[in-house]
């Protein structure tokens, strides 16, 4: 189990009716990787990463994490959907960023970090508090923790976010275009977060269009297009000399 | 008298009507051609110069005022003097003991009633938003029936129910009953209409719940979802507080329009309610007019207080949100914007807060900004 690699995508497909969003997707990524996905809108990137934490059901192909199956335990041929309590379970250990925030409005920033560890690790209030002020330290944001969401800046907002996800000691971290949503001076400071976080160790995988911080960060940039993964290769190598058509008609674009 | 007297008030002002035109006529003129000017040539000028006009006058919207007044004025001088009204008798029930227990028996009729309403509601809400068809329909159908029906013949089938089913049975159907009660709930009318109000609201409040659940962005249930809390967590912490917002206000409108309702159980017949009291006096003493009065203000007397208290409850709720400052220190102009226009007047009626507009409906609904 500790040999298998963070995450393991073989032929993962999905379907929404029957608009096929993922075709066959097959990555890995090891403990410590970061792994960035690019590529343009509708091409199932933010699909495949809810998929990973099962906020979307996979149709086809295996997908695990840590050597478990996502969404389903496999009992000799056959596969059994697990329960929401189990599915809960799995996801304590993958901590997810969405590119709206989506902080509590009606908690403040330390309320936000400390709800999840508290409901579901049930620790007291004090300890999930303390680990929330060093969390906001972290990103820091150690003076904003009794500012409601609404008072704070989109930056600030995303930060918060990612302290809210770290709160749950994740070993994996899922970042849903973390920046898209913010204005172009506020996406720096997110960045700068998310960098501290790869060199601290931290398995993620990160859906983006900051070309700059993939070059910079990923250990491996995968270039999506229509539910496939078209290309993937170390960052430099696939920035400055794609292989594929559509990866450098899509690079022309953005870069 | 009240006809002749808008003729002197109506002479003066179109004579008053033209010089304040044309004043304001001059005074738009001048700041007009100003800002043309500046809008092509001086782009910083210095400190604009402040507008002195003469306001807009609006003659008509002073008589109809006066007229109202006026209107008014006769009305009340008139009541008051009209024997029908019976002043003295109004005075005489007013804290009559008979009324005051009806009273208390109106306020527990609508709490029962109400809180009955919110988890048969609440229930309904949840079937309803439930991926389960089955569950999904019968809500959908419930809602229909009691949404669809009047309240008052409701009720005069819930005070008939225990001549349908005299007695409770339990066992195999067609078969020799096991057990057999009989049926004392429906023969207690204060039950009765404690049901049969409950019923027919919780269809209202179902849709409001509902409402409110679905004003909650996605994006919240789903951020919940990934820091692994269960769906009992995500509602209770991150849904429902952040619906409440969206299901005070009208449930306010709810209970004082259920305190209104309740004079409807008279069709059980359930008669020591206020209204059912009040009747049952005058149908003694011959004088209906003053105790209607009686009977309404006691009504208006709860409505004022619930109205006071669900504008308490609506700043207590709306915290968090961007117009509304922090806990911390007085929210002082926080609650204003909320009392937007379309807000459902307090008194609305019954149907008015479950229509399809709730999701979207503005969110204050205090008593002082009833449109």
């Amino acid at each position: 189990m500790t040999g298998a690699p963070m995450v393991l995508a073989e032929k993962v497909s999905k379907n929404f009716g029957t608009n096929k969003v993922l075709r066959g997707i097959s990555l890995e990524v090891a403990r410590g990787e970061v792994l960035c996905i690019v590529g343009p809108s509708g091409s199932g990137k933010s699909t495949f990463l809810r998929c990973i934490n099962h906020l979307e059901r996979v149709d086809g192909g295996r997908l695990s994490v840590e050597g478990q199956l996502v969404g389903y335990r496999q009992k000799g041929e056959k596969l059994y959907e697990l329960k929401l309590s189990e599915a809960a379970h799995q996801r304590q250990d993958i901590g997810m960023v969405f590119q709206r925030f989506n902080l509590f409005p009606h908690l403040t920033a330390l309320e936000n970090i400390t709800l999840a560890p508290m409901r579901v690790k049930k620790q007291s209030k004090a300890a999930a508090t303390a680990r929330a002020m060093e969390l906001l330290e972290r990103v820091g944001l150690e003076d904003k923790g009794d500012a409601y969401p609404a008072h704070l800046s989109g930056g600030q907002q995303q930060r918060v976010a990612i302290a809210r996800a770290l709160a749950m000691d994740p070993k994996l971290m899922l970042f849903d275009e973390p920046t898209s949503a913010l204005d172009p001076e506020l996406v720096g400071e997110v960045l700068d977060v998310m960098k501290g976080l790869a060199k601290s160790g931290m398995t993620m995988i990160v859906v983006t269009h900051e070309m700059g911080f993939a070059r910079e960060v990923a250990d491996t940039l995968v270039f999506m297009d229509e539910g496939v993964v078209v290309e993937a290769g170390p960052p430099r190598q696939l920035l400055s000399n794609p292989q594929h058509e559509r990866t450098k008609a899509f690079l022309s674009k953005v870069l | 008298m009240s006809e002749r007297e808008p003729d002197p008030m109506l002479d003066p002002d179109p004579a008053k009507k033209l010089p304040a035109g044309g004043a304001q006529r001059a005074g738009q003129a001048q700041p007009a051609g100003k800002a043309q000017r500046a809008g092509v040539s001086e782009a910083d000028d210095s400190p604009a110069e402040a507008i002195v006009a003469i306001p807009l006058r609006h003659p008509w919207r002073n008589v109809i005022a006066v007229l109202l007044v006026l209107g008014l004025a006769v009305f009340v001088l008139d009541a008051a003097q009209r024997p029908d009204y019976g002043w003295a008798d109004v005075g005489k029930y007013i804290f009559d003991r008979r009324i005051s227990q009806a009273a208390w028996v109106t306020l527990w009729l609508t709490i029962y009633a109400m809180i009955s309403a919110i988890v048969i509601g609440l229930l309904l809400a949840i079937m309803r938003l439930s991926p389960n068809p089955v569950l999904k329909s019968i809500a959908w159908l419930y809602i229909w029936i009691f949404r669809g029906t009047p309240v008052y013949v409701q009720l005069v089938f819930w005070g008939i129910v225990s001549l349908i089913y005299p007695v409770f049975t339990l066992g195999i159907p067609f078969m020799t009953p096991w057990v057999t009660i009989p049926n004392e709930v429906f023969t207690n009318l204060f039950i009765t209409a404690v049901i049969g109000l409950g019923l027919n609201e919780a269809s209202y409040m179902s849709e409001i719940v509902r409402a409110g659940l679905l004003s909650v962005d996605e994006g919240q249930a789903e951020a919940s979802t990934a820091l692994a809390m269960s769906w009992g967590q995500t509602m209770r912490y991150v849904v429902v507080p952040q619906a409440m917002k969206i299901i005070i206000p009208p449930t306010g409108n709810e209970v004082i329009s259920m305190l209104k309702t309740t004079s409807l159980v008279a069709a059980i017949p359930l008669s020591i309610d206020l209204y059912g009291v009040s009747r049952g006096i005058s149908a003694v003493t011959f004088t209906p007019v003053p105790l209607l009065i009686v009977a309404s203000l006691w009504y208006l007397l709860f409505t004022s207080v619930l109205m006071v208290g669900q504008h308490f409850i609506e700043k207590r709720f709306s915290r968090g949100t961007g117009r509304m400052k922090t806990d911390k220190g007085p929210a002082a102009p926080g609650p204003a914007p909320t009392a937007g226009p379309g807000a459902t007047g307090a008194l609305g009626t019954p149907g008015a807060p479950g229509t399809p507009g709730a999701p979207g409906a503005p969110i204050g609904n205090d008593f002082g900004g009833k449109g």
